[in-house]
């Protein structure tokens, strides 16, 4: 195991970032802590990263306690912060050499690994520039190389695509990728496609608790049971109302107008059923008029907001 | 030891990159000017009774110092903190004291180097005056060695302002005010240098003036180095607490 975290509670005057957490992550996994502001993600790497102590609990990096050994966890370790601090008025290079050193390496093993994640992160042009100077893709790319620099066994990324434009996005998930090959990565973002094409495994936080802990593709199978059918019939609207509200399958329903004479019906399934053929069969004995019919898979998308929506809300849907 | 050599050069770096650096020497390169040319105006007109060291350090050193010191200090620990650098660097394998020591004797370091303009003045005044005795070369080792003290001692209490606090201008300010506060406490002392209480007696020991007054004569009594020894120790332990304090649970 990379990573045990046992009952790990964290409060902040008064207020519980982290409460009560469990879970493990195995060596050479790729995990995504996802959750909106606040949920504790950031806490919880903190203390990951020995930065901050946890009140009660434990955690575990490597089989080493993150408060007791400390300083032989933080070797293991490469740790990117929220918002990438950096020196703005080093250079690149000198800054990476400044991290190595700074990290235990020795002369010739800075030079080399060094050289080693300028490479890997495409910062060979801009080597010798001011890091102030540099644009936001490239200086995260920079705190990345930082934490890559001493060849660590964990990473840990806190938010590392926030800010970034499309393109960039699309790079440093790549980098991601790469890395999952050789190391353990644990990175939090409360951005969806993201956790979704790098993770192979999301836990999903709100204040401070894990709501659900599993791959992407088995989350969205156990949550994806209630989907959705979105269909457009050509027909009268009060019909139509009166013909979903008597249809006991279907738990809601709401008709929006499409262009011509079409409606465009959401229906919700009791039970999780699949309505396709039933409706397919009520048009075709009312001579309606149907030109699409298709099942909403839950993107992932739809069961975090569903998992992390303040209770208060819960009732409007 | 790593950290601490690769941590000193970086911070002492700093200085040089950043404006403050420059504009810090240049304010004492001024001042030390202006010092020289009252005194030289003095030189011209009748004798003075005392060496001109001690002149120097009865008010502009201080001028100097009590400003110095607080800018020289307050970026250490505030900006990090600010920054969040601080925490890419706590999250480093790298030692509370080491970190501490490093910030210390960068900002030492640069103390020092501020100094060095002084030593241009003496040089110029050694050679217009043909060489005579005016300053000797041991009354000047040991006003430098009063420099070196108290600037561990002020560089000691900027560190621990600022690891207190992220905002730079509060770790001036508190900086400013602990060691204004030494400086005034030592005309206190001077106020009741004649009663012999243990209070004046103690009052007596962290006279800071004085005991600048007397490495500028060329004086250097072991009671002054043990005071300042030991409050500079005092003030870094504090800023190892405040520094390790993140970890308290």
């Amino acid at each position: 195991m990379m990573i045990e975290v046992s009952n790990l509670t964290k409060r902040y005057a008064g207020n519980t970032a982290v409460a009560d957490l469990s879970f493990t992550v195995a060596r050479g996994e790729v995990v995504g802590l996802l959750g909106p502001n606040g949920a504790g993600k950031s806490t919880t790497m903190r203390i990951l990263a020995c930065f901050t102590p946890a009140t009660s609990g434990h955690a575990r990096v490597a089989g080493l306690d993150v408060y007791a050994d400390a300083d032989a966890v933080r070797r293991r370790i490469g740790y990117m912060p929220e918002n990438n601090p950096l020196h703005p008025d080093m250079r690149v290079r000198e800054y990476l050499k400044f991290r190595a050193r700074l990290k235990g390496l020795g002369h010739s093993r800075t030079r080399e690994r060094v050289d080693a994640v300028i490479a890997q992160c495409g910062l060979a042009e801009v080597s010798k520039r001011i890091i102030g100077q540099l644009s936001k893709g490239y200086r995260q790319r920079v705190g990345l190389a930082d934490a890559l620099v001493h060849d660590p066994e964990l990473i840990i990324l806190d938010e590392p695509t926030i800010g970034l434009d499309p393109n960039q996005i699309r790079s440093v998930r790549q980098l991601i990728k790469q890395l999952g090959r050789r190391h353990t990565v644990l990175i939090s973002s409360h951005i969806l496609p993201e956790v979704e094409m790098t993770c192979n495994r999301v836990l999903i936080m709100r204040e401070g608790r894990i709501l659900a802990a599993d791959s992407p593709e088995n989350l969205q199978k156990t949550m994806g049971k209630n989907g959705q059918i979105i269909t457009e019939i050509a027909a009268p609207l009060e019909e139509l109302k009166t013909c979903w509200a008597q249809m006991p399958e279907i738990a809601h329903y709401n008709i929006a107008a499409a262009e011509g004479e079409y409606h465009r019906c959401a229906l919700t399934a009791v039970g999780g059923q699949d309505l396709r053929p039933l409706i397919f069969a009520l048009v075709r004995e009312r001579g309606w008029k149907l030109r699409e019919l298709s099942r909403v898979r839950h993107s992932l998308e739809d069961i975090y907001i569903r998992l992390t929506r303040p209770e208060s809300e819960e009732e409007k849907f | 030891m790593q950290v601490y050599r690769t941590l000193t050069r970086r911070e002492l770096g700093t200085f040089f990159y950043s404006w403050i650096g420059y504009i810090v020497v240049a304010g004492a390169t001024f001042l030390m000017g202006l010092c020289f040319y009252t005194l030289l105006d003095r030189l011209q007109g009748e004798a003075i009774p005392m060496p001109i060291t001690e002149f120097f350090f009865n008010f502009y050193f201080w001028l100097i110092l009590l400003f110095s010191a607080p800018v020289i200090t307050m970026r250490l620990f505030a900006l990090e903190k600010y920054s969040g650098t601080f925490e890419t660097l706590m999250t480093a394998p790298v030692g509370d004291v080491a970190v501490v020591l490093a910030k210390f004797t960068a900002a030492l370091v640069f103390f020092m180097i501020m100094w060095l303009p002084l030593l241009g003045c003496v040089f110029i005044l050694r050679y217009f005056t043909r060489g005579s005795n005016l300053v000797e070369a041991g009354t000047l080792c040991s006003a430098f060695f009063g420099i070196f003290l108290l600037g561990s001692l002020y560089m000691a209490i900027g560190c621990f302002a600022s690891a207190l606090t992220r905002n730079q201008i509060v770790a001036a300010m508190i900086s400013f005010a602990i060691g204004a506060a030494f400086f005034l406490l030592s005309f206190l002392a001077d106020q009741f240098a004649l009663q012999r209480t243990w209070v004046t007696r103690s009052l007596d020991c962290i006279c800071v003036w004085r005991q600048m007054q007397e490495f500028a004569r060329g004086v250097v009594d072991t009671r002054y180095i043990v005071f300042y020894v030991t409050s500079t120790v005092f003030f870094l332990f504090l800023t190892c607490r405040v520094v390790e304090s993140r970890r308290w649970k």
